[in-house]
């Protein structure tokens, strides 16, 4: 595509590409480099001579050793892994039946109720938090995972519903017309011809979902107390960081390892993860 | 077995009335055809006979029997689609079986039934593929096998060959004329193709704007158009009309207008008389042109000048110019001939038509 | 296809299949709307219950003095009045709009030019793409914390480099500073945001037919003229789309403050959300706190009016 000198491909091109994907990776390095760092390399100041901030000649797990054995870290992973699966679940089945029919069936209202979710997809988690907590308490659902299960879904099925909304708007109708003729009932046709195919689209939003039910943090922070009960970025935040001490080996260790779920799963579905990225704006 | 009755169907949406008072009877066994430009409701009748389709007013009967609250699972009915709709996450052999499962046939029976469909239709290598490892051809032979492996009462096409290129769609188009000869299943065929319907169709249904122009064996279509629109609808290369003028002389009538004067053949007079003195459409097909020799009555030909030649091989079309009109007039390959030569052509009498202005109805 | 007629004319001559028998349920359930009413039942209630009556009990909390354990009595306006004369209050309106304006340019330019770099063939393209998203995908929380040690005030690693790039003499405060607080703070946001709107934009500039700008390169158009007259207006719809949800989230922010300053220094980066948290939660004002994101309600209504008239007017294009 770029036309002319080597040097012109330089300037317009690798150059400023490596800037955008140094700055954007690098805290993730940091991340890495502050995890594996001694404490004594750790905490020596920038100005002093020794300062090597971007290597280590000792490399060293024990503050992943130390955050495993000594923080409930791990019981973190498991409630956060736990709430994530549970949320991304009930949201693609509530997304999946009123994608269904907000896409493909004629009935009353059908119109509003889709402007409705389009706006309840729009209202952030932050308009909400304080009442929520209240009937979250009144429920007698706070400190417990339910809490998060059944809340974070208010803010996925619209993304969910959104998202194969649009991808069930581009399966031919033809398809499940011909399965009603072929002797299916409509449900039939909707779970044995529509869902198979939307399979891609299905992913996508699973995997959408599970990252952001992975990055909620207010829900999480308002409505658990008790430090067993917590996720991994509540307890990341409330519990490494004892009165304005921050153990930063152990805490860059959790963001590292925190962030491993989200990341592995991303790296299997990239292509999954970036169109739904795209079909959540396209609308 | 299954005859197919409409009775005054109607299919309104908001604002659109796409069919109106379709009656037709379809017998058993019978391969009909709805043909019609875009837009006519030729598709949504066989919509709503499907089920596809709620029913605005009027009734659909399949073997006498009122379908019209019947879901289309129910009808025992199978259609072929324009896009084929074969579901991509199934094998060939899953997508004829699903219909059978769904009617809960066992095992053994579906697998002879699909297996004996996969014969007819010569796709027996492809059981195990994926609809997207087909070509067109073949994907249209799968939708077709799909269909028959129900034994369905009746099969409902939705332009099945319009996504077939040129060649492809004539050898499907006799592959499906043989196959109903020998399944007899009662048929309805949607087109927009008047090729396809006149070889494919024992009946054909002529449909404009929602309603039924003519109903007709091909030929008789051909041959006698109820109106000016059939007859214009109906033939290739399309027929050719003029204004004319009917005149009165002698106790006979004459046609006439810019460039063009002939004598109305004398079985059709009776009919025109009233028109004595006013305007009417003549039509007459390039293929009832020829060019006019010495045993050819000077009262049934006219002066024209060539304006354009398209040599098809099989014939010559002569695009020509009568005073300020065109006409295309179909002539032997051996006519030489050159542009903006003068010539005389002359008519067939006994295949020249004539129509109402105001009714387009044929006289 | 000729082979095997005589297969088939037996086997055809079989009488038709009656349909199968149906259970009662399936019957219901072919009826359309009936059907509709089934599968919107689960999300109609549960964003019944967790989103609209929140929203109500949010407008009934907000008009009374609830505390955290104290049932409230109704006290009218006097929430909105208090928070009217809040200078607080006045800081974070300013804070959240300067943050979200200034992060909302920086992320559109930089986002841009980021997707015009990729939108070309070259070798590593997907692979690059793919690393260039983990910032939006890593739990801002987690990656926040990342930057928060790389501006700790003794052992920043950005001081260390600026230092010896020769760009600065003397320490940064990064998070210490009132202003500098807020230009790390948006720093951070615009660093986990770019990639979004690149891929985004990517994914809408990949729509554009390469045609057109070899019509434009043909009709002699520049480099520069074929982005302002061809790619900028195709791209417009897809960017406004991508703006209007990126202005919202950004607006409602709260995790990344939360944690990187807390509000402070001296309220320097408090938004709505973090002081809506630190009164309604932090000091159990329960009904103050309702109040103060009940405020941030207006301000979305606008934004999504805008969105939903934007959309209707390119649905009937």
């Amino acid at each position: 595509m770029i036309e002319g000198a080597p040097w012109r491909r330089w300037v317009f091109f690798y150059v400023p590409v490596t800037a955008f994907v140094v700055s954007l990776l690098f805290p993730f390095y940091w991340m890495v480099i502050t995890t594996i760092r001694p404490d004594s390399e750790l905490y020596r100041p920038w100005s002093a001579p020794n300062y090597a901030p971007f290597w280590t000649t000792h490399p060293t797990l024990e503050h992943v050793h130390d955050l495993l054995s000594e923080t409930l870290f791990s019981t973190w992973m498991w409630n956060t892994m736990l709430i994530s699966l549970a949320a991304t679940a009930i949201s693609l089945f509530c997304g999946l039946l009123a994608g269904y029919a907000l896409s493909r069936l004629k009935f009353p209202f059908a119109g509003s109720i889709g402007t409705a979710i389009f706006i309840t997809y729009l209202v952030p988690q932050t308009l909400l938090f304080i009442p929520l907590a209240d009937i979250i308490r009144n429920f007698r659902l706070g400190d417990s995972p339910w809490a998060l299960i059944l809340t974070y879904p208010t803010f996925l099925i619209p993304f969910c519903t959104w998202l194969l909304m649009g991808y069930f708007k581009s399966i031919p109708k033809e398809l499940e017309e011909c399965a009603r003729i072929d002797g299916a009932p409509r449900w039939k046709a909707m779970v044995y011809i529509i869902f198979p195919v939307a399979i891609p689209g299905i992913l996508s939003a699973g995997i959408f979902a599970f990252t952001l039910s992975w990055n909620e943090f207010i829900y999480a922070l308002v409505f658990l107390s008790s430090p067993e009960q917590k996720t991994v970025p509540v307890g990341v935040t409330s519990e490494l960081v004892r009165g304005d001490v921050f153990f930063w080996g152990e805490l860059m260790a959790g963001a590292l390892l925190g962030s491993i779920p989200v990341a592995f799963v991303y790296s299997f579905f990239v292509e999954y993860y970036v169109s739904g990225i795209t079909g959540s704006v396209k609308g | 077995m299954a005859r197919v009755a409409m009775r005054s169907l109607n299919k309104k949406y908001d604002e659109v009335h796409a069919v109106i008072d379709v009656n037709l009877n379809i017998h058993d066994q019978e391969f009909v055809v709805l043909v019609g430009p875009s837009g006519c409701g030729k598709t949504t009748t066989l919509r709503m006979v499907a089920g596809l389709e709620s029913i605005t007013s009027g009734q659909v009967s399949i073997d006498e029997k009122v379908v019209n609250e019947l879901p289309p699972m129910d009808r025992d009915i199978a259609m072929v689609f324009q896009n084929y709709a074969l579901y991509p996450h199934m094998s060939v052999y899953d997508n004829m079986a699903f219909g059978l499962k769904m009617r809960k046939f066992d095992k053994p029976e579906i697998d002879k039934r699909v297996k004996v469909a996969a014969d007819i239709l010569g796709i027996q290598e492809l059981l195990k593929r994926k609809p997207r490892q087909l070509s067109g051809g073949q994907r249209q032979r799968v939708a077709l096998g799909r269909a028959i492996v129900r034994h369905p009462q009746v099969f409902l096409f939705d332009e099945p060959l319009s996504n077939l290129d040129a060649k492809l769609r004539v050898q499907m188009r006799v592959e499906l004329k043989k196959l109903h000869e020998r399944l007899g299943t009662t048929a309805i065929y949607v087109t927009h193709d008047q090729v396809e319907a006149m070889t494919l169709g024992d009946r054909v249904v002529v449909m404009r704007d929602g309603r039924v122009q003519q109903v007709g064996d091909p030929m008789e279509l051909y041959n006698q158009p109820a109106n000016r629109f059939v007859a214009g609808f109906i033939g290739s290369p399309a027929m050719n009309f003029a204004q004319v003028r009917i005149a009165a002389e002698n106790g006979s009538l004459w046609a006439e207008s810019e460039g063009l004067r002939i004598k109305v053949p004398a079985p059709i007079t009776p009919r025109l008389g009233r028109y004595a003195g006013m305007e009417a459409t003549l039509g007459v097909r390039p293929e009832d042109l020829r060019i006019a020799g010495a045993g050819d009555a000077k009262d049934l030909g006219f002066d024209v000048a060539i304006e354009v030649i398209e040599r098809l091989g099989s014939e010559i079309l002569l695009d020509v110019a009568v005073g300020s009109a065109t006409m295309v007039a179909s002539v032997e390959p051996t006519v030489t001939a050159r542009v903006h030569e003068r010539l005389r052509l002359a008519i067939n009498p006994d295949r020249v038509h004539f129509f109402d202005n105001k009714t387009e109805a044929a006289i | 296809m000729a082979t095997v007629g005589s297969v088939a004319s037996v086997a055809f001559k079989q009488q038709y299949i009656p349909a199968a028998k149906r259970g009662p349920i399936t019957r219901l359930l072919e009826d359309e709307r009936r059907l509709a009413f089934c599968l919107m039942l689960p999300t109609v209630v549960l964003l019944g219950l967790f989103i609209a009556y929140p929203f109500f009990n949010g407008i009934l909390l907000a008009v009374t003095d609830t505390r955290v354990g104290v049932p409230g009595h109704f006290v009218g306006m006097d929430n909105f009045v208090k928070i009217w004369n809040d200078d607080i209050f006045h800081v974070a309106v300013w804070n959240t709009c300067l943050y979200t304006f200034v992060t909302t340019v920086f992320k559109l330019a930089l986002g841009l030019s980021l997707a015009l770099l990729l939108n070309r063939h070259f070798r590593g393209k997907a692979f690059i793409r793919a690393f260039i998203l983990l910032p939006f995908i890593i739990p801002t929380v987690l990656s926040t914390f990342a930057w928060k040690w790389m501006f700790d005030p003794t052992f920043s690693v950005l001081n260390w480099m600026l230092f010896h790039a020769g760009i600065i003499h003397t320490r940064i405060n990064w998070l210490g500073d009132p202003v500098m607080a807020m230009v790390s703070v948006i720093i951070v946001n615009v660093w986990r945001g770019v990639p979004f709107y690149a891929i985004s934009l990517l994914a809408g500039l990949q729509t554009i037919s390469p045609e057109l700008h070899e019509a434009a390169a043909i009709d002699g158009a520049r480099a520069w003229a074929r982005f302002r007259h061809v790619t900028w207006p195709l791209l417009l719809p897809v960017t406004l789309v991508i703006v209007l949800f990126s202005v919202i989230q950004t607006f409602a922010d709260f995790q990344l403050v939360y944690v990187l300053t807390g509000g402070g220094p001296a309220n320097a980066t408090q938004l709505f959300a973090t002081y809506a948290y630190q009164l309604g939660i932090g000091t159990g004002l329960l009904s103050q706190g309702a109040a103060i994101s009940l405020a941030i309600f207006p301000i979305l209504l606008l934004v999504v009016i805008v969105q939903l008239v934007y959309i209707r007017r390119t649905e009937t294009l």
